[in-house]
């Protein structure tokens, strides 16, 4: 993650990708709320196939963001012993799995980065 | 603020705000040190404080500004911005499709502010709540207020904590979005079919993302790992009937 050229995308442009990205995260957030109250049918009004689907994409698009940022830091495939991150997803994972707290999780991922610096310089 | 249950004469009823403030402590408590961390990264990408914040304010989804950072930095196209995006927070409506039966007498621009502010954190307390209560208006909204002005002053103060402190790296500070994501994952994961495709999306993309596919990598693997999802439950589904029926 280098740091921005200011020569390759405008102040305005930035301003306006994120206004777009506003409105792209709001929608399916919005629709499914104001479409399934239209009617009085009770439950869902979406076809089953769909919903089933909708139902599966938190969890694949959650992994397929982390794999590759753990696996993949620098475009390389790096499963050496000294990727830090490797080691870092075990306390996160335990402790997300035996406190459900999100932000006691994301301490203890940080912890064990900042702590691997430290100790191995 | 009047509320349903705080018009009436007690005073024992806590008003709506601090209800609220109970129900939203945990969420605010998150929030803020990662909102701070995105600020901090925001900050070392290049990003001005205005967007910084402007997106905690406008866009408000935790995931997706982490991501966005990087590729502002990279110089990627607005659009692969936008659509990457997109496809990171598809999964609120989901969300917002399981909210629905809870709030059949909202309004419509009660319902859009509620949407505005759906997150994956306000969405499980919200569906914790709703289980066992009719949904105070008053309450869920300040729920929701608390929790995105936690969220953009987190990003302030990261963005201020940047410009102090001179590399995030000693800090660990890289490696908050993946470990949010390890949290998010294992708070996600319910039956072994959802560990199954966790793990099929992530080598997808993993694969994908070493054959050079970079951006597209995430919405590729995430389209098919899904996909494998509902053919597998199908399979399994018309399987089971079968051997039930002879």
């Amino acid at each position: 993650m280098g740091t921005m050229d200011q020569n390759t995308i405008p102040q305005d442009a930035i301003l306006l990708t994120i206004l777009a990205m506003g409105a792209v995260t709001f929608l399916p957030r919005l629709l499914p709320l104001l479409l399934l109250n239209r009617g009085k049918a009770s439950g869902s009004a979406m076809p089953p196939l769909v919903e089933s689907w909708l139902r599966h994409v938190p969890v694949a698009v959650l992994a397929a963001m982390l794999l590759p940022s753990i696996v993949v830091p620098n475009g390389q495939l790096d499963l050496a012993p000294d990727n830090l991150y490797l080691w870092a997803i075990i306390p996160t994972l335990l402790t997300a799995w035996k406190t459900r707290s999100l932000v006691g999780s994301v301490l203890a991922g940080m912890a064990t980065v900042a702590i691997g610096r430290l100790v191995l310089g | 603020m009047p509320t349903e249950s705080s018009t009436a004469q007690t005073t024992r009823v806590q008003p709506a705000w601090q209800r609220g403030l109970t129900q939203a402590t945990p969420i605010i408590l998150g929030y803020v040190p990662i909102g701070f961390a995105y600020g901090v990264m925001a900050q070392k990408s290049g990003l001005s404080t205005a967007h910084t914040v402007g997106m905690s304010l406008i866009v408000y989804a935790g995931a997706s500004q982490f991501i966005a950072t990087g590729l502002f930095a990279a110089g990627i196209p607005a659009l692969s911005i936008v659509i990457t995006t997109f496809v990171v927070n598809l999964r609120h409506m989901l969300m917002s499709a399981a909210m629905a039966p809870h709030l059949k007498t909202w309004t419509k621009p009660q319902l859009t502010a509620f949407a505005y502010e759906l997150t994956d954190e306000t969405f499980a307390v919200h569906a914790a709540r709703f289980a066992g209560h009719k949904p105070d208006r008053a309450e869920v909204f300040w729920i929701n207020a608390l929790a995105q002005m936690a969220w953009v002053t987190g990003s302030y103060l990261g963005t201020v904590g940047g410009q102090v402190v001179p590399d995030p790296k000693p800090w660990g500070l890289d490696f908050a979005l993946p470990a949010l994501f390890v949290a998010l994952l294992v708070l996600q994961i319910r039956d072994r079919l959802q560990i199954g495709i966790a793990l099929a999306t992530g080598v997808l993309a993993v694969t994908f993302t070493i054959w050079g596919l970079d951006r597209w990598a995430v919405i590729l693997a995430t389209l098919v790992g899904a996909t494998l999802g509902v053919i597998w439950e199908q399979w399994t589904k018309t399987r089971s009937h079968k051997t039930r029926s002879y």
